[in-house]
């Protein structure tokens, strides 16, 4: 249900961001969700879907482009590729990472006509 | 434009209330259109093609490119953003938790599960602490007062959030209710989530420290299942401790899952009921007092 407030989020950047800009249609949307953002893909789509309507991002191409995840390892300083929150690292075995990319939830960019 | 429905009606759909003053300032809004409209989707009917220059590559190309203003396309302008979806959320979370240390007001969010004792845990913490701390309590539910009530009747200041449809609580919320709510100086404020462990994870809501509850009628595997709230999480209370001789559940499988999650998460085994291990959790909250 959260993917909605997200879709709230990102029509309300995409029409102050058209405003600064000066104006015009837009023609395309760039998004990047993290793998482990939290946000799920399919849900943020169907969200966006139901919500656009009568907005600024009403007739808008909505390209949403997944990140993977990497973590890094606090004790040793390893990076390397996660699918989960709870991978240990796997050069000292540590718990305690830090996710370097796929929490990302970022309006990338929009094309104006 | 209205968090539930994307109807585009400026106001909130949450309702902000104190028990047995239902008028008080109202957020909810009419929604006059029909959802069967809403619902149908439009967003492919982009009938004509745009040759984007960066569909081809387009990591090669704008990956970095964040900062620049903007560049030509063949049917367009393309404006560079690069702006967090939550950053609205997460700006107006520091403004509260600003506002928060420049009182010395303690705010905890206790993030859980529905059914897992929070609201018994506060009516109890309320009813042993009363005397040496000021408590101001926000419950968030989807809907009804009960919550509020049941808190109201320990005679502490409350207010009570309905979400509506909405599945967490955000910082604009807690702004709110907070103005309405008016918490002294040196006070500490007891939020209380939406009962979910999925959406509550991602909106901060300016809060100085969050508590996970969990109860041992639920599996020890949570953390693993809903790993972002235990990752965000400074404390878990693991509840219920007096039904262990009775359910399944392994504590230290729990807590060993959990740490796999966050290493840095602190561990507290409570029962509500019985009282066994309330005092760990009073010193707690007593050492996390601003």
């Amino acid at each position: 249900m959260h993917e909605l407030s997200i879709a709230m989020n990102i029509i309300e950047i995409a029409a102050e961001e058209k405003d600064k800009a000066g104006g015009g249609a837009i023609q395309s949307v760039e998004l990047e969700v993290g793998t482990l953002s939290g946000v799920v893909v399919d849900a943020l789509q169907f969200a966006l879907e139901v919500s656009v309507k009568g907005t600024v991002l009403e007739h808008a191409k909505i390209d949403i482009h997944p990140v993977e995840a990497t973590a890094s390892c606090n004790r040793c300083g390893l990076s390397f590729p996660v699918g989960d929150l709870f991978t240990s690292c796997p050069h000292c075995q540590s718990f305690d990472t830090r996710l370097v990319s796929g929490g990302e939830l970022r309006f990338r960019s929009f094309i104006l006509e | 434009m209205c968090d539930t429905c994307g109807c585009g009606q400026p106001d909130q759909s949450f309702r902000i209330q104190k028990p047995q003053n239902p008028s008080t300032h109202t957020h909810a809004h009419e929604h006059t259109h029909s959802h069967g409209d809403v619902a149908h989707s439009h967003t492919h009917e982009h009938s004509h093609e745009h040759p984007h220059l960066h569909e081809a590559g387009q990591d090669a190309g704008h990956a970095h490119q964040f900062h620049d203003a903007s560049h030509e396309h063949p049917h367009g302008t393309q404006i560079m953003i690069g702006q967090d979806l939550l950053a609205k959320n997460n700006l107006l979370a520091e403004r509260n938790r600003g506002f928060f240390e420049a009182r010395h007001i303690t705010a905890i969010n206790l993030v859980s599960s529905p059914g897992s004792g929070k609201t018994s845990l506060l009516e109890e913490t309320i009813l042993a602490l009363r005397q040496e701390i000021a408590f101001f309590i926000i419950e968030g539910d989807q809907q009804t007062m009960l919550d509020a009530d049941r808190i109201h009747k320990t005679g502490v200041p409350v207010i009570q959030i309905n979400t509506g449809n909405g599945c967490h609580l955000d910082a604009v919320m807690i702004q709110k209710a907070v103005k309405e709510l008016d918490p002294s100086d040196h006070s500490m404020l007891l939020i209380e989530n939406v009962g979910n462990l999925v959406c509550p994870s991602l909106f901060d809501l300016g809060e100085t420290r969050r508590v996970v509850i969990m109860s041992t009628t639920e599996g020890e595997d949570k953390p693993l299942k809903y790993p972002n709230m235990f990752r965000t999480s400074h404390l878990c209370v693991i509840n219920k401790t007096d039904l262990l001789p009775y359910v399944d559940f392994q504590i230290d499988k729990a807590i060993d899952y959990a740490r796999q999650v966050n290493p840095h998460l602190e561990f507290m085994e409570v029962s509500v009921k019985s009282g066994k291990g309330l005092e760990n959790w009073y010193k707690w909250l007593r050492q996390n007092l601003s």
